[in-house]
């Protein structure tokens, strides 16, 4: 099934992210990640929401999320005009063997080794879910004892905003 | 639907144009506050129960000019409340304690979701502090009816109350209508605050869109005029909107036949016509053939609910589809639209007619559809609505038949859920918009007895008939000490055929008539049953008057001697023949075209050929 990534802006109030997954989850629809933080608004959050659906569906997620009253705006954002990421926490195995070719792989990944142990070290990484992938693949064989991963976010490129003609109808912001 | 609110909701001033007087503040608590922002939202009637946690509101209630009907069970509340919406068209309010009092609530807020009926139901919840504790009689209201409102809200501070209320009452009621929940905490009712009503309404996430758009309006009346077998597929929307009158002027300028759904009975006249009826799982043949053989549904504030197309797949296979709704999220859901069109309905109407009559006068496009005309209305005759009487017994049609010839089309008539609500939809002439309420969408049992008295209440001058079941009657008949108690004289016609009938009849049809757990032992010792409760002493000891049926001849003296009492609430035991069923039907999850007229009876189509 095709992959969505929905930019979806809401008031920051309480009880908001409940209703957003409780939507989800009682129209059946299939969140893959959902990831939520606060804006350069601080009365609008916003969230972003990766889901494998048709067209058709994708249509019904969207108007739905439209009702709810805390919603302000959806935006689907398409891979080609966006820059997505995520980011990931890897814990690796290493002895005095293996250290240096782990090394090596976080830089070829353009990774990062943010916590060292004797016996492990744990990486940073952030980019597209297929970047993170094959990293992950080439670490595989090394013994990944953890993962952290984040939510995707993503924002449009270009000099065009989605919070801009927003958050003027948002009273209490700078705008309204 | 809905947007040409009554004067009882709150609407931002730019939309009204009405400059709302500011009000100085002034200090007070936040249960004072409450009673208050009620009385601004005009607030007339308030169905409920108190409890420790709502106590706080019902001291200023007191004194308040809002009446409040004391009901013995929260359910009733919200059935009432939904009731009073749906004779009224303004916003039906109940209100409980927190805990048990509030999850009582449930079953009527989830049936106002489905229905689209605008109430408010305010709730008390534990002190602030100790929220989420596991405190006594504590329970996550909001939590609980988030799948099920338009709306929720939890107020901590009490100087939210009025803005939260205003906001309610208009969401409640504009747009898609639908149930609101307040959930206020006890420490926030009985702290002190401050009252200043809002002039203006912030909801930046909610603007309905009632105003259709031209080019799809435009686009509709094309269609409208290129087909040959077209159907106005009416649903409840109509009623909501009080469109009734512009979808007579469309049906009479276009002379395209007219199904009214369920929740859309009385939104055209029965006696006219171009009325085939209602469609669906029991709808009547020429409806449902209508739907079947059409070329274009003109789908106006219905939503392809299961229950009217059956199988999904085989629903109106040739037809393309108009779809106009207040909630974008219902076009294209199950039936993809042709043509969506998203407004209220009455605009959407009124836009169609003058879209039609343009295009008739400027390029002469106007549909003929005689021959799909003489045809549906041919079915019609040969198919009506039809039942054999028993050899034995009172038929439960005939029951309904004279209650409809009695008290005619100004009385209210409401229902539970069943073969009673099915007869009902069929047997009653339905004239006018809000003669008819119902559960629809959720198919609530028990709806019938508190929906009448929230009916009563909002309209005491006209008859308000019960059309209940014995199985539905017994849960939620205990609002009858509320009515005798609070003078609401609603009349209550219990079709006691002794059993869970419709359940029955699907285990006559679908399980070999093995009849597991549907006998409710409510009937004649004639019959073998127990008559357990006896209807008559139950409603008595109720302070009601309670009479009982037996046979055909009795039928209409009993009937009228109801409608002779009007100082206290009445209630018939129409003892009826078990065996009756339900008909025409389709058969849950196969397609409209296997329609029965009766057990295994397909209507003869080939003789019927367009």
């Amino acid at each position: 099934m095709p992959q969505h990534t929905l930019s979806v802006l809401v008031e920051n109030t309480p009880g908001v992210l409940a209703r957003v997954s409780s939507l989800f989850m009682r129209r059946q629809f299939n969140i893959e990640s959902l990831a939520v933080g606060p804006t350069e608004i601080p009365e609008i959050s916003r969230m972003t929401i990766v889901v494998n659906v048709e067209e058709l569906p994708l249509e019904q997620v969207t108007k739905q999320l439209n009702k709810l009253v805390n919603v302000l705006k959806i935006v689907e954002l398409e891979s080609l005009n966006a820059v997505e990421r995520e980011l990931m926490l890897i814990k690796v195995k290493v002895d005095a063997q293996t250290r240096g070719q782990v090394l090596e792989t976080v830089q070829l990944f353009r990774a990062k080794v943010v916590d060292v142990a004797q016996d492990s070290v744990t990486i940073e990484a952030t980019g597209a879910a297929a970047k993170l992938q094959a990293m992950l693949n080439v670490l595989e064989p090394f013994g990944i004892r953890e993962i952290a991963q984040s939510g995707r976010v993503a924002i449009g490129r270009g000099s065009r905003s989605i919070t801009d003609r927003t958050l003027r109808s948002v009273p209490g912001t700078a705008a309204g | 639907m809905g947007n040409r609110a009554p004067a009882t909701t709150v609407r931002p001033a730019e939309e009204t144009g009405v400059e709302m007087t500011e009000t100085a503040p002034e200090t007070l608590t936040g249960a004072q506050s409450l009673v208050r922002s009620l009385e601004q939202a005009g607030v007339e009637v308030i169905f409920g129960i108190p409890g420790g946690a709502i106590l706080p509101a019902y001291d200023p209630l007191f004194d308040s000019s809002i009446r409040h009907v004391l009901v013995r069970h929260e359910q009733g509340a919200g059935h009432a409340a939904q009731g009073y919406a749906m004779a009224t068209g303004k916003v039906g309010v109940c209100m409980a304690t927190s805990g048990p009092g509030a999850t009582n609530l449930v079953t009527a807020i989830a049936d106002a979701y489905l229905d689209s009926v605008p109430i408010v139901a305010v709730t008390g919840q534990v002190a602030s502090s100790v929220i989420g504790s596991d405190a006594f009689q504590e329970a996550d209201i909001r939590g609980i009816t988030m799948p099920i409102t338009k709306h929720s809200y939890l107020v901590t501070d009490p100087e939210e109350i009025p803005r939260v209320i205003a906001e309610a009452f208009h969401i409640a009621l504009s747009g898609r209508p639908g149930p609101v929940l307040v959930d206020i905490a006890k420490d926030a009712l009985q702290a002190e605050t401050t009252f200043q009503w809002p002039h203006e309404l912030a909801l930046p996430g909610y603007r309905p869109t009632s105003r259709p758009h031209n080019k799809q309006v435009r686009e509709a009346a094309r269609l409208i005029a290129e087909a040959e077998r077209p159907v106005l597929y009416v649903g409840g929307g109509v009623i909501k909107a009080d469109a009734a009158a512009e979808l007579k002027i469309l049906a009479e300028l276009t002379q395209i036949p007219v199904v009214t759904t369920l929740m859309a009975r009385g939104a055209f006249p029965d006696s006219h016509e171009l009325h085939l009826g209602m469609p669906g799982m029991h709808g009547t043949v020429a409806a449902v053939a209508a739907l079947q053989k059409s070329d274009l549904l003109i789908t106006l504030g219905a939503r392809f609910d299961d229950r009217v197309t059956g199988e999904l797949s085989s629903f109106a296979p040739e037809a393309k589809v108009i779809h106009a709704d207040i909630d974008p999220a219902e076009i294209s859901k199950n039936r993809v639209a042709d043509v969506p069109i998203v407004g209220d309905a009455r605009e959407v109407i009124a836009d169609l007619i003058r879209a039609l009559q343009k295009q008739a006068d400027e390029d002469e496009l106007v549909g003929d559809y005689s021959a799909w005309r003489r045809y549906i209305l041919n079915v019609k005759r040969k198919f009506p609505v039809a039942y054999d009487k028993p050899t034995q017994g009172m038929a439960p049609q005939t029951v309904i038949e004279r209650i409809n010839a009695i008290a005619g089309p100004e009385a209210i008539y409401t229902s539970g859920v069943g073969q009673h609500q099915m007869w009902a939809a069929h047997f009653i002439d339905f004239e006018r918009p809000r003669q008819w309420l119902n559960s629809g969408g959720a198919g609530t049992m028990g709806y019938a007895v508190p929906a009448a008295m929230g009916a009563k209440v909002a309209d005491p001058d006209r008859v308000v008939w019960a059309i209940d079941g014995d199985g539905c009657f017994q849960m939620t008949n205990q609002e009858l000490a509320t009515c005798a108690l609070e003078g609401i004289p609603i009349k209550v016609a219990v079709i006691n055929n002794s059993s869970l009938g419709m359940v029955r009849q699907w285990q006559t049809l679908f399980y070999e008539g093995r009849y597991s757990n549907t006998d409710l032992n409510t009937g004649p010792e004639s019959i073998g049953a127990r008559r357990i409760p006896d209807f008559v002493k139950l409603v008595e000891a109720y302070g009601c008057v309670g009479l009982r049926c037996e046979s055909e001849d009795e039928l209409d003296e009993v009937i009228s001697k109801a409608m002779s009492i009007d100082d206290v609430p009445v209630v018939i035991d129409f003892v009826v023949e078990r065996d009756a069923m339900v008909w025409p039907m389709v058969a849950a999850g196969t397609s409209n075209d296997d329609i029965k007229i009766a057990r295994d009876m397909a209507p003869d189509w080939e003789e019927e050929d367009l």
